[in-house]
């Protein structure tokens, strides 16, 4: 029995192995013969709806853009991540574009890729090779930036008063780029002002099971908390739930800056309990094409690109809210 | 009852270390008509855990182990959600939620007794596929309910007292009836010491081990429910990540052998606890949290080092030993 099924499997997998090289030939001869674009796009997973939002906006500006798009989701990991990016060189793929699940660990593998003439576009994620020849450019967000504005908001709305402003902090995946650098832009803004001061600051894992849990910490063991900066919308929804359970009323008591503007958090802002949302936008798609097509043809891009995106206040969010797609 | 002693020892110096750095630590209130305090959130937020370790700890007396109820968590949060968001009734949503799980238990338990393919092995699997089920029962998204009635299983309160709390007392009375009271402990400790043996003495063993799986997959069920009832949303990704793991340390550091055999339901809840404490104690006394993984890790290392009778044997006979010469010389 045992024997019989091993040999299913196998026969599955050769089927398989089979038939991605046969369509990975098609696709090679199409991008050669036409002159049609093919993409390789190997996204990081489908963890949220940002993440969702960023899969279809890329999905769309394909579609309507001409290019004929591979795309795999590598579910969190990086192996499965450089196995797709392996793949579609296989395939000859005119461009590949990718979100890094994390930031180090890609030098063989975009090696390979250069080794096969194909250009790389990262997007949304950057990695920290120091050889900036091994991709063509970067769109993506500016996190720092993002730390940044909501370090202004803050400076601006305490400007009055001179009285201490005591911070918490929920950031995210520790070691990840965007809570690295949305830690760093904020210090750097509040920095300038002695007044402000960070008195915890912990990791949510951008959750909300655990922006609940520290911050329900955070409220026993530091009795004044005035402002609370989380790296994303989730962690501050949890947050809210953890500050209502104590007594003290979001967005009054307690002021709550956050990052991302996902329908929740918006819906949490336009109801007046997160005051602000410095936004960090997935629709990046239609960027991308134009820069796919650019790097196809051989034209010089920026290395840099970030994505167009704003910030909300309460009023700002209720008229934002019903077109808000994500 | 000395089995218990280290795990309370270090249960109490994780708690005093708290009130070192916040005086009001042991402090409890009643905020907003229910009870608040740094204890009640270790109670709370360890409920999830205990129950999963509970469960745990009946299938590890067998001598298996479950892998799967991180994904067990994730799948019956996500069904119980979706079903809400639905307008199928909170009862509907959780009786189909808990029947998943319980489903899912029994086909565990079926890989490992009637199909006879090692427990790691065969729960690896729905760990790996159940993360993938819970994905798609969600769409990949997070799915958010507002209904006062769900809110009540994790978050809500019941006379002042954390609902999810009371659950799990209710659940750890009737697991020690029937294991303590009834025959039943016993024949989980016979089939874990020797499921052959068991089995020629006229237990039934597959039958034994079908139930242990199904009973912790729906502790994990039950958790999975708390988990995402606590913050009104499903993630699909990330509830109950890990959590078996966490489950397995607190069984093996309340004294039960993974070998199988003798189990302490008692030992199980003080791990549990001793682990939430832990993170508690992180959150409160300001570890950087690039440096948690390594805090947690010796602590754990200590807590483990501590419940090894060789190693207390090794160093406390020989510091009594050089005391006693150094007295001699003397």
């Amino acid at each position: 029995m045992l024997k019989r099924i091993s040999a299913l499997v196998l026969a599955g997998l050769t089927a398989a192995a089979l038939t991605s090289c046969g369509s990975g030939g098609s696709g090679g001869a199409s991008g050669a013969d036409d002159g049609s674009i093919t993409m390789g796009f190997s996204q990081v997973g489908a963890e949220s709806g940002w993440r969702t939002a960023n899969t279809k906006s890329v999905q769309e500006a394909a579609k309507e853009s001409g290019i004929t798009l591979k795309f795999s989701d590598a579910q969190q990991k990086q192996e499965n991540q450089i196995k797709a990016i392996r793949s579609y060189i296989q395939q000859k793929v005119d461009v590949i574009a990718f979100s890094p699940v994390v930031e180090s660990g890609w030098d063989t593998v975009l090696k390979e890729a250069r080794d096969a003439k194909i250009p790389v576009i990262l997007t949304d994620r950057a990695v920290d090779s120091k050889d900036t020849t091994l991709y063509k450019t970067f769109l993506g967000s500016d996190f720092v930036e993002e730390g940044r504005k909501a370090g202004k908001w803050l400076v601006e709305s305490f400007n009055n008063s001179t009285d201490p402003v005591n911070i918490v902090e929920l950031q995210g995946t520790t070691g990840s780029a965007p809570a690295n650098d949305r830690k760093a832009g904020f210090a750097e803004v509040i920095g300038a002002d002695p007044k402000f001061k960070v008195i915890a600051s912990q990791t949510g894992d951008f959750t909300r099971a655990k922006g609940k849990e520290v911050m329900e910490a955070f409220l026993k063991s530091n009795p004044d908390i005035d402002v609370l900066y989380a790296h994303n919308d989730d962690m501050g929804l949890g947050a809210i739930e953890a500050i209502e359970g104590a007594g003290k009323v979001p967005g009054k008591d307690i002021k709550i800056i956050t990052v991302d503007a996902v329908k929740d958090g918006m819906q949490a802002l336009a109801d007046g309990k997160i005051n602000y949302i410095v936004e960090c936008s997935p629709l990046l798609g239609p960027q991308l094409m134009d820069l796919a097509k650019k790097v196809v043809k051989g034209e010089t891009v920026p290395a840099r690109v970030v994505t167009e995106e704003t910030t909300f206040t309460q009023e700002q969010a209720k008229t934002a809210l019903p077109n808000r797609k994500y | 009852m000395r089995r218990l002693l280290w795990p309370l020892v270090i249960l109490a110096a994780l708690l005093a270390v708290n009130v070192l750095f916040t005086p009001g630590f042991f402090s409890i209130q009643v905020r907003e008509g229910h009870l608040y305090g740094s204890l009640i959130d270790i109670l709370r937020f360890g409920a999830p855990l205990i129950l999963v370790a509970l469960g745990m700890t009946l299938v590890i007396a067998t001598g298996g182990i479950d892998l799967s109820v991180g994904s067990v968590v994730a799948i019956s949060g996500a069904l119980a959600c979706l079903q809400i968001s639905q307008d199928a009734g909170v009862f509907t949503a959780v009786v189909l939620a808990l029947g998943l799980s319980v489903a899912l238990g029994v086909w565990n338990g079926f890989l490992v007794a009637n199909a006879g393919i090692q427990p790691i092995i065969a729960t690896l699997i729905l760990m790996v596929a159940g993360r993938g089920l819970a994905q798609l029962i969600t769409d990949g998204q997070i799915i958010t309910v507002n209904d006062p009635a769900f809110k009540l299983i994790g978050g809500g309160y019941l006379l002042t007292v954390p609902f999810g709390i009371l659950l799990v007392l209710a659940v750890l009375a009737v697991t020690a009836f029937l294991t303590r009271r009834l025959a039943l402990g016993m024949l989980i400790e016979a089939v874990g010491g020797n499921a052959e043996a068991s089995r020629l003495a006229g237990i039934r063993a597959r039958g034994i081990i079908v139930m242990v799986y199904a009973f912790a997959a729906l502790c994990a069920g039950v958790a999975g429910l708390m988990i995402s009832s606590n913050v009104s949303s499903a993630d699909g990704n990330n509830a109950g990540l890990w959590i078996e793991l966490d489950a397995i340390l607190a069984v093996v550091i309340g004294g039960t052998s993974l070998a199988g055999g003798r189990f302490s339901l008692a030992g199980t809840v003080l791990g549990a606890l001793i682990i939430q404490t832990l993170t508690t104690t992180i959150y409160s006394i300001g570890v950087p949290p690039e440096t948690t993984l390594l805090f947690k890790a010796l602590v754990v290392t200590v807590v483990c080092l501590l419940q090894s009778a060789a190693f207390r044997e090794k160093v406390f006979k020989r510091r009594a030993r050089t005391a006693g010469a150094q007295e001699v010389a003397a």
